[in-house]
């Protein structure tokens, strides 16, 4: 709401910059608009102008009555027709519209820093490409249908009245703004109360997500009942706040109708003793204009009631929009444009006096200087937040460092494209992530061309084929990020996943954490003959997986603070040796 | 359809109540044609100026009577929609609590949320939205209709045809509406996952270079949805034309045999009018009804997703046992024979049989996938037994009803879970009456004093999920938490992987103190050596059990498990 307030010229721009594709079919929109709002308001006329051709007992004017029956079959026939193309128009600018910006913004998810993805929740940045976009386009559409049709309407009749008769006509202009009055008036008197809804809303929304969330918990401590106290105590809330929000919210309608009620007695009031007195007259007010006035003082009130609804909704809209706008109007990383591709890869990567943090108040890394020759296995070893998966995310280029540069072969990270950078590196994350597809999909996600048997040799090293087989359709079977296949299960088509591309260099960041050790030593036959001659990187927490480094860096704090192989760290009696001896106590 | 009914049926009144007052307010609008036909056939024709200026003072009281109800009838609606949905989602919560483990795997959570939620929300405004308009609606046709035979009957026949002319083509375009609706939702959540997918598995896509490839699936989605919004839109779009041809076509024929009957002077031009605004009120009623379909669609799709929830069966707290009697010896806990097997899979257990004492510590211990969790989750009978028995003090566990069974089981969770409140409020999930010096007991056994006291005590918050709290930290509360229950037996379904070697063992040291029956789980050969029964799985089967030296001598796979980590240990001891 604030943030339309502050740039409500740039969202508007921005719809506007949407809606240029469409022009034609704007056009459409507004002619069909016009066509079907001058049928419909002819129509009344022509059936009064029928009514007063039946001026009595056996005087029935009927030719003219004929004529008329069929002007107003083909104004029908207008009307209909324009209606139903507006309709199609609308809905055609409305979800195309809707269509584009979702695309725009999720496009803008591939190339937006991770910094940006990683600073929110994932339900957040979702919501706004699903929920936004279609509050947004509902609105859009909603207000294409009303704004046009209640505008060219609200005109038409005013229009017809001044023709018909101006005294009429000023009536209904000096009392309709008031049922716009009434309707600002509440609006702004409920809005207070739809923010307690949102909020009573969202809290029973977390509640919900954390009792259901984990219902598995609740149930082992049979807490159910407790549990559903608390959710009974918020759905309370919840329910006297929309409670208020719904009702007061509701009055707006009835309240502006009492006005548009008035409009029409005064009509009939001014239109009755018309009639009485231009009788006889030259032009006089007939009973069929009479009727024809009360029929039109309906119709142009009715606009203002469905315009008063559509505000809030609109509001709502222009809100939704400008989330979608800051989203896609987002800095995006520093492009690849003019950046060599990166080939034929000997693997020796560099980090030299790089700095590096994600707050600049916070400093994490800095001045770092690393080698790793090619075909070397370096291993990086820890406490927690000392900055292991922080150097991921710089070696994959996640993110770009402060200071400093990291090069591959002698070339600069951030000189080459990231596509051809991430090529060269297999990664495996102790967070695996699998697509909602099949197994066959995710294990040649790295590799598509790869067949069928290196597929399957792939998941036997990786000792995810025996598994795999008793899936209820092997291969085929869809997986996806929750689901049936436990951690340890995950980690393992991850490495299969990886066994497939064979990159010249690798990220193994607590690949194995949730491997029990059997299968690990097994899978670790399969690993080493895949590291050969392959630069490693690799982070664990289990010692035991990282003895054979060739390097091992011992991070505390961002920097390194010892250097050197297991049995040199060791001998050295320092941090690393502490921590090796640890883990063997009891 | 049953559900929402019953939901209604505490709001019985609100229910008759709207509806009745909406609808005394359109009769109001049914008699404003009649006195327009008065001012006309009356006032005007015998010129009568005070009978007119009556008349339209009537007419402003009519409406502001009419607002009165109107509002009444709003308040009515608001509360029984309003009630309803909150009625819907006690019902939903106390049915998804009731679910089973395997019902919930089935189900999958984020299904649950969104029908708690948004479904929910979706129906609410459907319920408050069709009490205020959709009875009036009809109420407003088949009262105009009456009307309009007070008139005159021969031209209300006109209402008699067109009535279910309309009647039919608005249910056919509904008809046709909510299944390419469903359509519709189900195209979005295609485009969901595809935006869900893209958030979490960034660094993975990106690792890949997939961005071009998940751009194009995304496209392909989002165009489907789009397209299938189109083709709903298209017949939605036909309401509006078809309800006003009819409407129109009705006017006409209205006309022209009120033109008969004026011509016979049976009708007067007043009556003329009033016929005629009937059937207009008509076409502004249908032009409503029209909009309101599309919500109408949408929340009887979503009910129905509800009535699914709702109607599935909540697992019974006490199931029939197998047999009746058991060995009453002294066997704290007993596997006899037991098999198990996840809905839709192979056997995840197969023929388990052991055998604890009271006191006993049992350690499990296997590869990824050997069945360990599943084997002490059939104990608090999170997931029931497929063949076999297992017994607790000599009775079945499936004859134990949940409350005892779980009073008497203390599990702590592989997925370390605390809640939002206090740790204060967290550990009494145990055991709500447990005292300060109890609830500390808990705390120092599982090693979790110096995160209570860093924390700043037992009051300190916890955020949703325990997200202030590291994972270690995390996983001693909810050890704690377990404990707190003084547990007959404690289960630790791999609930130290967090810790250190060092917390781990001196965790293991002070589980010893306690009379439970301790069952551990774990891929450490470590944390289960010092058990008097370790129970080594493979593919679900035991492949071998006895005590660690025992093992170390007959077991080749605990050989291998206790060799991978204890190597290096052994050749830095030599």
């Amino acid at each position: 709401m604030k943030r339309i307030k502050r740039h409500p010229e740039g969202t508007l721009r921005g719809i506007f910059n949407y809606l240029k594709p469409y022009r034609l079919h704007i056009a459409c929109t507004v002619v069909c608009a016009a066509l079907y709002v001058a049928a419909t308001l002819v129509i009344p006329y022509l059936a009064g102008l029928a009514i007063d051709c039946m001026m009595g007992v056996g005087n029935i004017d009927y030719p003219r009555l004929y004529a008329l029956f069929i002007a107003m079959g083909a104004c029908t026939a207008l009307a209909a027709l324009s209606q139903w193309l507006m309709s199609l128009s609308n809905n055609y600018i409305a979800y195309r519209v809707l269509a584009d910006i979702r695309r725009d913004a999720f496009f803008k998810l591939g190339v937006l820093p991770l910094k940006y993805l990683d600073g929110r929740a994932y339900g957040k940045t979702a919501s706004v490409i699903i929920t936004d976009a279609e509050q947004f386009s509902d609105g859009l559409l909603l207000g294409f249908t009303q704004l046009f049709t209640g505008s060219a309407t609200i005109l038409g009749v005013l229009i017809i009245l001044f023709v018909m008769r101006w005294e009429i006509a000023l009536c209904v202009l000096l009392l309709t703004p008031l049922s716009l009055f009434v309707a600002r008036f509440i609006s702004s008197h409920t809005y207070p109360l739809f923010k307690k809804q949102a909020a009573a809303r969202a809290e029973q929304t977390g509640y919900i997500d954390e009792a259901i969330g984990n219902l598995k918990v609740v149930k082992a401590f049979s807490h159910e009942e407790k549990s559903e106290e608390t959710f009974q105590t918020l759905n309370e809330n919840l329910r006297s706040a929309s409670l208020r929000a719904i009702f007061y919210s509701s009055i707006t309608n009835p309240a502006t109708r009492v006005v548009n009620n008035i409009v029409y007695a005064v009509v009939a009031l001014v239109g009755a003793f018309l009639v009485i007195s231009t009788a006889g007259a030259a032009l006089p007010f007939t009973v069929g204009n009479l009727s024809s006035a009360l029929s039109y003082a309906t119709q142009y009130t009715k606009p203002f009631n469905e315009i008063t609804e559509v505000i809030t909704e609109f509001q709502n809209a222009l809100a939704c929009a400008a989330r979608l706008f800051s989203l896609i109007g987002e800095e995006e990383q520093p492009s690849d444009e003019g950046n060599i591709e990166l080939a034929n890869v000997k693997g020796e990567v560099k980090l030299a006096d790089v700095s590096f943090s994600y707050e600049k108040e916070k400093p994490l890394i800095e001045h770092l200087n690393v080698l790793a020759p090619a075909g070397k296995r370096v291993a990086i070893v820890g406490p927690t937040g000392c900055g292991k998966t922080t150097l991921i995310n710089l070696l994959m280029r996640f993110y770009d460092v402060d200071g400093g540069c990291i090069s591959v072969d002698g070339k600069d990270v951030r000189d080459v494209t990231r596509a051809s950078l991430r090529k060269h590196y297999g990664m495996v994350l102790q967070e695996t992530w699998l697509k909602k597809a099949t197994v066959r999909e995710n294990l040649l996600m790295g590799n598509p061309s790869a067949t069928e048997e290196e597929m399957i040799a792939a998941a036997r090293a990786a000792h995810a084929h025996g598994f795999i087989s008793r899936l209820p359709e092997g291969y085929d079977t869809v997986i996806g990020d929750e689901g049936a296949l436990s951690q340890g299960q995950r980690q393992l088509l991850c490495i299969a996943r990886i066994m497939l591309c064979r990159p010249p260099m690798l990220i193994l960041d607590e690949a194995t954490s949730s491997i029990d050790t059997r299968t690990e030593m097994r899978v670790q036959d399969a690993f080493s003959k895949l590291m050969e001659g392959r630069t490693c990187f690799v982070v664990a927490h289990r010692l035991s997986t990282i003895e054979n480094a060739d390097i091992i860096l011992v991070m505390k704090a961002g920097t390194i603070i010892e250097q050197g192989t297991h049995k040199e760290l060791l001998e050295k009696n320092g941090f690393y040796a502490e921590l090796y001896k640890a883990q063997f106590v009891g | 359809m049953k559900h929402l009914f019953s939901c209604l049926k505490r709001f019985r009144l609100d229910c008759i109540l709207a509806p009745l007052f909406k609808l005394l307010e359109a009769s109001l609008e049914l008699i404003t044609p009649l006195i327009v036909a008065l001012i006309v056939d009356e006032g005007i024709a015998k010129g009568n100026k005070t009978f007119i200026v009556l008349m339209c003072l009537v007419l402003v009281g009519m409406a502001l009577v009419g607002c009165a109800i109107s509002v009444t009838g709003q308040f009515f609606a608001a509360r029984a929609a309003v009630g309803c949905s909150a009625e819907l989602r006690t019902r939903l919560f106390q049915k998804l609590q009731s679910f089973s483990f395997s019902q919930i795997d089935e189900m999958g959570t984020s299904t649950m949320i969104t029908r708690m939620t948004s479904d929910v929300n979706q129906v609410q405004t459907g319920v408050n939205q069709t009490l205020r308009l959709f009875l009036r609606s009809p109420f407003i046709v088949f009262g105009a209709m009456a009307m309009a035979f007070t008139v005159d009957a021969k031209v209300a026949l006109v209402f008699v045809a067109v009535i279910p002319l309309l009647a039919i083509a608005v249910y056919s375009v509904m008809g046709a509406g909510i299944p390419l609706y469903k359509k519709v939702q189900a195209k979005l959540d295609a485009v969901f996952l595809s935006v869900r997918e893209n958030l979490a598995g960034v660094r993975v896509i990106r690792a890949f270079s997939l961005e071009k490839k998940e751009r194009e699936g995304f496209q392909k989605n989002n165009s489907e949805l789009e397209r299938a919004q189109l083709r709903a839109g298209r017949v939605s779009a036909l309401t509006g034309p078809i309800t006003y041809i009819l409407v129109n076509l009705a006017i006409i024929g209205l006309l022209y045999l009120s033109a008969g009957q004026v011509e016979d002077g049976i009708l007067l031009n007043g009556d003329v009018i009033a016929l005629y605004s009937y059937l207009a009120q008509i076409l502004v009623e249908l032009v409503k009804l029209a909009n309101l379909i599309v919500t109408m669609t949408k929340a009887v799709s979503c009910q129905q997703r509800l009535g699914k929830v709702l109607d599935m069966e909540g697992e019974p707290s006490v199931l029939e046992p197998t047999l009746t009697n058991g060995h009453a010896d002294g066997a704290a806990v007993r596997f006899e024979h037991v098999s198990f097997a996840y809905a839709g899979g192979g056997n995840a257990l197969s023929d388990i049989t052991f055998m604890a004492r009271q006191g006993e510590t049992i350690g499990i211990i296997g590869g990824t996938g050997a069945g360990k969790s599943t084997l002490v989750s059939l104990l608090p009978r999170f997931y029931a037994a497929t063949q076999g028995r297992v017994l607790l003090k000599g009775r079945d566990v499936r004859g134990v009803p949940y409350e005892e069974l779980r009073a008497r089981v203390g599990i702590v969770p592989q997925k370390a879970v605390l809640f939002e409140g206090t740790i204060r409020s967290n550990l009494l999930w145990g055991n709500e009456n447990a005292t300060d010096e109890e609830l500390m007991e808990a705390v120092r056994l599982a090693q979790a004093e110096d995160v209570v006291t860093s924390k700043g005590g037992l009051d300190a918050p916890v955020e949703q999920e325990g997200k202030n709290l590291s994972g270690g930290q995390r996983q001693r509360l909810t050890i704690a938490r377990a404990l707190v229950k003084k547990p007959e037996i404690l289960i630790l379904d791999d609930s130290a992987s967090a810790l250190d070697y060092a917390t781990d063992a001196r965790l293991r040291v002070a589980l010893r103190t306690l009379d439970s029956t301790v069952f551990i789980v774990s891929q450490r050969a470590a944390s289960v050596m010092h058990s008097d029964l370790i129970i080594v799985l493979e593919g679900g089967k035991a492949v071998a059990m006895g005590r660690h030296e025992e093992l170390l001598k007959s077991c080749n796979i605990y050989r291998e498990i206790y060799a991978t980590q204890f190597r290096d240990a052994e050749e830095e001891r030599a």
